[in-house]
């Protein structure tokens, strides 16, 4: 009986985890960095150059900063753009009708889109914006010139595309047509005109897939700025949870004494019913 | 003096005892109120389930003190708790863990009955009112799920809000009252804040009071479904019962100890649970123009949730066959009195032509709402000779096994977006459901029982 409800349940949890992942491209892993001051603070500053003019982050106090190792002084100095105090909220200008207005769909707030973006028994929301933002491509058919394998057709433009440099993209797609498997490759170059070319193909066997490739222009600088993505996406996700590594440490002290107290508690019943026969 | 009560206390104590029942309720109800001593792993869970409502309603007072019910506020506020509110963070978690914690204890603390007869004669009356608390959480879940307003919160609660549209006749005017608005909107949120805070907490202590009131009368019962009442030495004690406390006020502190260590490891180091505590998508503020891709409700909802979705309109249909075939068989092989078998026979047959009629939804709805209500027929259902799953047949036990893993199953499948294979189990899991149930009278009294000893099983410890 137990064998088969554990059986059963190990049928369930496979299942569901397989199904969540379907729904979205591949997602590679976030490096971990939510311990690397440096990192984190590397991700501050690229936050605020390059989010913050139209994403807000209105639950996020600019002098929580201090958590990762910054100063007042080096707050107000380097991170507020503008005239604001150290104790401010991080929010901007542009309202969420106006953003609906000029792209289409407002963009997001960002305090906890870490947490949002996470998938039930799936990869996390920091995977999700650590592959989203590295997965840009110029397209010139599109009102922003820019597309995204992760989030197609979305509307917001590639903010750091000038930290990323120039790059092509390559897709190739497997595709059952009516004659049969053909492989369609679709190239974007520098500057978003796309290529495609069909060629039938006899005898695959395999499944109807997707791959792509980015191939960097410099490639050093690519790399560089996959390493800064890695620390805006490190900073996003302390960000979301600010009190998570707190939290966690704590946690370690609470177990500990509710093992003591349950020893305690074990014992105390154990002497009082030694009465009872 | 003339008029004065005599109290055996003195002192301070004494004082308050000739003014109010002070003594003599702890007598009644702890000290010298005697419970059966073979109590086991299963019955934690009354006193845990009481925990878990103090929990709560503490970590909710500290909540209110800082959360905004305004839809323009209300999700910040709640950050603003997780990051600015000395130790905010900890009062939320611990709220939003306890909720959960809550329905797990509660469905344990309900299979225990289950398992022992708890329900039974003559203690039908503890059962009624804790199914009544179960529904009351229900709805106060519901309601506090609202209250982040993120989109999970909003888009749950219009389809669950939305349902009770579907009832004939009163349907969208309940809707409108039970939202304040024609969609879920700021009015909605209020009055889901009052309802969870104050009115629904209210009714919850109340009838937690009757449940254990009406325990205390009747006296509790315990595996072996053996009354222990029935053997008393000379000075009225049951012979099998030991005071409540010390002995089970101490065993249940362990319990709690256990019960606190997985609390506080999902508080300190997995409150999300991998989204089923805390759902992801309920950190995207609410957004009615944006319609979320899948909507769940959380899940401890999930079972009911099937249900309801498993109805169909080719369901219904299936429904109503059976429906008529019961009312057929019961007609012709029914041993029971002409005039109530005539009666149950019309009922079947016209909610046959009924399943036809009304919307597949409304039945939807119906199947959902009578899967929990047909909970408080348990005692007159069960027509077992014994009440302990122990003395039962037992392939009984494989009928509870099956109920369970079905329960599960039903669980699981209310997460997940419903497919023709999924569509087809919660069909299949619902009828199993409810199958349990509605031929209890039947199932419980075939098989050969096995003799119940006359007085409670039990190893010393």
């Amino acid at each position: 009986m137990k064998k088969l409800l554990g059986a059963l349940f190990l049928m369930l949890s496979c299942s569901a985890g397989a199904f969540a992942a379907g729904d979205v491209a591949h997602l590679d892993k976030a490096p971990n960095r939510i311990n690397d001051l440096a990192a984190l603070q590397n991700g501050a500053k690229l936050f605020v150059n390059y989010c913050l003019n139209c994403h807000s982050a209105t639950s996020m106090r600019y002098n929580r900063l201090r958590d990762i190792g910054l100063t007042d002084e080096q707050i107000r100095d380097n991170l507020i753009l503008g005239d604001g105090k150290v104790g401010d909220l991080m929010t901007v200008n542009m309202t969420l009708q106006e953003g609906r207005e000029w792209f289409g769909a407002a963009p997001p707030d960002l305090s906890v889109i870490a947490r949002a973006k996470s998938i039930n028994a799936g990869p996390t929301g920091s995977d999700y914006l650590y592959t989203y933002l590295r997965t840009f491509y110029r397209d010139a058919t599109k009102p922003t010139g820019w597309d995204n394998i992760v989030f197609p057709n979305v509307g917001m433009p590639h903010a750091l595309w000038e930290l990323q440099g120039d790059r092509t993209m390559t897709q190739v797609e497997m595709a059952h047509g009516a004659e049969g498997w053909e492989r369609i490759t679709t190239q974007f170059d520098e500057t978003g005109v796309s290529t495609v070319k069909r060629e039938p193909v006899a005898d695959y066997r395999g499944k109807g897939l997707i791959e792509t490739t980015f191939t960097p222009a410099n490639p050093e600088r690519a790399a560089a700025y996959d390493s800064d993505v890695a620390d805006l996406v490190a900073f996003m996700t302390w960000m979301a949870e600010p009190v998570k590594q707190q939290r966690m440490r704590l946690g370690v002290w609470v177990l500990l004494f509710l093992g003591i107290f349950l020893f305690v508690t074990w014992r105390l019943n154990a002497v009082y019913w030694k009465d009872i026969k | 003096m003339a008029g004065e009560k005599n109290v055996e206390t003195k002192g301070l104590l004494g004082w308050v005892d000739a003014r109010f029942p002070l003594t003599s309720t702890w007598k009644a109800h702890l000290s010298e109120y005697y419970a059966p001593k073979n109590f086991n792993f299963w019955y934690f869970f009354g006193s845990l389930a009481l925990l878990v409502l103090v929990i709560q309603i503490v970590t909710g007072i500290f909540l209110v003190m800082h959360y905004k019910p305004d839809a323009e506020r209300a999700f910040q506020s709640v950050e603003y708790i997780m990051r600015e509110v000395p130790w905010g963070w900890l009062v939320r978690y611990m709220h939003s863990t306890g909720a959960s914690m809550f329905f797990v204890v509660v469905y344990l603390h309900m299979l225990r009955g289950l398992f022992y007869g708890s329900y039974r004669k003559p203690r039908e009356l503890v059962w009624i009112f804790g199914v009544a608390i179960f529904l009351c959480l229900m709805a106060e879940a519901f309601m506090g799920y609202l209250l982040p307003w993120g989109q999970m919160s909003y888009w749950g609660a219009q389809v669950i809000v939305n349902l009770f549209a579907a009832i004939p006749l009163v349907g969208p005017d309940l809707a409108l009252l039970i939202r304040g608005d024609y969609v879920v909107s700021d009015a909605t949120l209020n009055r889901f804040f009052s309802l969870h805070v104050i009115a629904v907490p209210l009714v919850l202590l109340g009838l937690v009071v009757a449940h254990i009131i009406a325990l205390h009368e009747v006296g509790s019962n315990n595996p072996d479904g053996v009354e222990i009442k029935k053997y008393k030495d000379e000075t009225g004690k049951p012979l099998d019962g030991i005071p409540f406390h010390p002995y089970y006020s101490v065993h249940d502190m362990v319990g709690v100890a256990m019960f606190l260590i997985i609390f506080s490891a999902i508080v300190f180091f997995a409150p999300e649970m991998g989204g089923y505590f805390l759902e992801f998508n309920n950190f995207i503020p609410a957004d009615p123009l944006k319609t979320p891709p899948h909507i769940a409700p959380v899940w401890y909802f999930t079972p009911f949730y099937s249900m309801l979705r498993a109805v169909t309109s080719e369901f219904a249909t299936v429904l109503a066959a059976l429906s008529a075939l019961a009312g057929i068989v019961i007609f012709l092989r029914g041993k029971f009195n002409p005039k109530a078998k005539l009666i149950v026979t019309i009922i079947l047959l016209v909610l046959a032509v009924l399943l036809k009629v009304f919307d597949a939804k409304f039945w939807g709805v119906v199947a959902m709402g009578g899967a929990v209500v047909i909970l408080f027929f348990l005692p007159w259902l069960d027509h077992s000779p014994v009440k302990s799953i122990r003395y039962r047949p037992n392939w009984h036990k494989w009928v509870y096994a099956v109920f369970i893993v079905n329960f599960l199953m039903l669980g699981y499948l209310g997460t997940q977006l419903p497919t023709d294979l999924f569509n087809l189990l919660s069909q299949i899991g619902t009828v199993i459901y409810l199958a349990f149930f509605l031929l209890m009278p039947i199932w419980s009294r075939i098989g050969t029982f096995k003799p119940v000893p006359d007085r409670i099983t039990f190893k010393a410890h």
